[in-house]
């Protein structure tokens, strides 16, 4: 379970998360929208500690994140994220870039880590480029490359920041199917996306910021069928 | 062809010049790049506030030409503190310094040229701090670092010729002294160049050779 108590943050005189209070169960899909500038990337990278807080509590399994005792290295074991960008490793193949966190931080065996990845690749579908480099792939490839190297972890919960927005719109569907495969095998995922008819497939709920604060929080039919926070009928009437 | 005095002797005399030359120049390399990274890395890790005494260090030896360090490093070492060491280690001690002031320069820079993503994306993955220099950082800034850390190498090679103001008979010194000898400067000077060749040639291709290998990613 992720828990998330009065959240803030602040990027100099920019507060960008204003108390945000959300709480993802195990097996749960999240999605959160909003415009830009909203905080909604910024709390994934809370959540796995890449960017420490300003006040409130964030924890997962009873960890606190942000606690000075608390091993971030292992906490984010248990959370894999993927961004924007594909941040492939361009000096490594394919399957070594989803071997080597498995391999220095699991401290697994080459054969261990081998089968893993070879498995979490044919998952995403990129059974057949294990062996080439990663500027030999498409970005929806890359993607779904940095995908299966999160998975590789083997993590409790996945997070995803804005994963489709990099891409040509003709690749967004190949990693949006990833998505689907992974939400429907049970993965809790807090999905931070702009891609509406996505949110409203997959999520149990569906999270609307604006302007750091959490406007409104609801079950896809309710969130898109009766959104009640003037911002969010703002919001969806412009995406639509 | 040509009518020389120079013998099979003097020959040898110069290939061990060329042999005091390159060993110089390794010991120099060697030490001036451990100590040019762990620089280099300290003044990326730190930022430009709290690294700045050492930027300003490094300044010194990067700005004042290197003559003028080894007979100042030579007369301190000597008359002020009473030490006694040979020209050799002298010149070797200025030399890596030398070396270490330029390639901390090349090391903070390739190191910035890993984008800060690519790295949040290793440590997101649960790897330390060292983990992320190792095995993301270090093999994508060497591709970047490469060429000009073989110009610094090579740089420094035929600046090592300064080091006979301490004393040290390397190759260009032991050329003077058969010029002084023989009276034949021009064909002396050119062996001395086909020497200074021969050393660089290899290290150059080798780059070379490096750079084609790991460009297939």
């Amino acid at each position: 379970m992720i828990k998330i108590e009065n959240v803030r943050k602040s990027f100099g005189q920019l507060e960008v998360l204003k108390g945000i209070d959300l709480t993802v169960e195990k097996g749960e899909v999240l999605t959160i929208i909003g415009g830009s500038g909203s905080g909604k990337s910024t709390l994934l990278t809370c959540i796995n500690g890449l960017e420490p807080i300003d006040a409130g509590r964030i924890t997962v399994d009873g960890t606190v994140v942000h606690d000075k005792s608390t091993d971030l290295n292992k906490l984010r074991r248990k959370l894999g994220i993927v961004f924007q960008q594909f941040n492939a490793f361009p000096h490594l193949t394919v399957l070594e870039n989803v071997m080597l966190a498995p391999r220095k931080v699991l401290k697994q065996s080459r054969a261990e880590a081998e089968a893993m990845a070879i498995k979490q690749l044919g998952h995403v579908g990129l059974g057949d480029k294990v062996d080439v480099y990663p500027s030999r792939l498409s970005g929806g490839q890359q993607q779904r490359m940095a995908i299966a190297r999160a998975l590789a972890m083997s993590p409790g919960y996945m997070l995803f920041d804005e994963v489709t927005s990099a891409l040509d719109p003709q690749l967004v569907g190949e990693v949006l199917d990833t998505l689907r495969l992974l939400a429907s095998e049970g993965m809790t995922m807090i999905c931070v996306t702009h891609e509406m008819k996505f949110a409203r497939e997959v999520s149990d709920r569906v999270a609307f910021f604006h302007k750091g604060v959490m406007a409104e929080i609801a079950p896809p039919e309710k969130l898109f069928g009766a959104p009640e926070d003037p911002e969010l009928q703002k919001f969806l009437a412009a995406t639509h | 062809m040509f009518d020389t005095a120079l013998s099979a002797h003097d020959l040898l005399f110069l290939a061990k010049g060329a042999g005091v030359t390159l060993l110089v120049t390794a010991i120099s390399v060697a030490f001036g790049t451990i100590l040019g990274i762990l620089c280099g890395v300290f003044r990326f890790q730190v930022g430009p506030y709290w690294a700045s005494p050492v930027t300003f260090i490094l300044d010194i030896f990067r700005s004042i030409p290197l003559l003028i360090q080894l007979v100042l490093a030579n007369a301190f070492l000597g008359m002020v503190l009473k030490l006694r060491m040979s020209g050799f280690t002298i010149a070797c001690g200025v030399l890596t310094l030398y070396t270490a002031a330029y390639c901390a320069e090349i090391v903070r820079g390739s190191i910035g040229s890993v984008p800060g993503t690519t790295r949040r994306a290793g440590r997101s993955l649960g790897m330390t701090w060292f983990q992320d220099m190792r095995y993301i950082v270090l093999p994508l800034a060497t591709r970047v670092a490469l060429p000009s850390w073989i110009g610094l190498a090579l740089g420094v090679m035929k600046d090592s010729a300064l080091v006979y103001v301490v004393q040290v008979t390397e190759l260009l010194k032991s050329t003077q002294i058969l010029i002084t000898r023989l009276q034949e400067p021009l064909f002396l000077l050119m062996i001395c160049g086909a020497f200074y060749f021969l050393i660089s040639f290899p290290i150059a291709r080798f780059g070379g050779y490096l750079e084609k290998r790991w460009s297939n990613d």
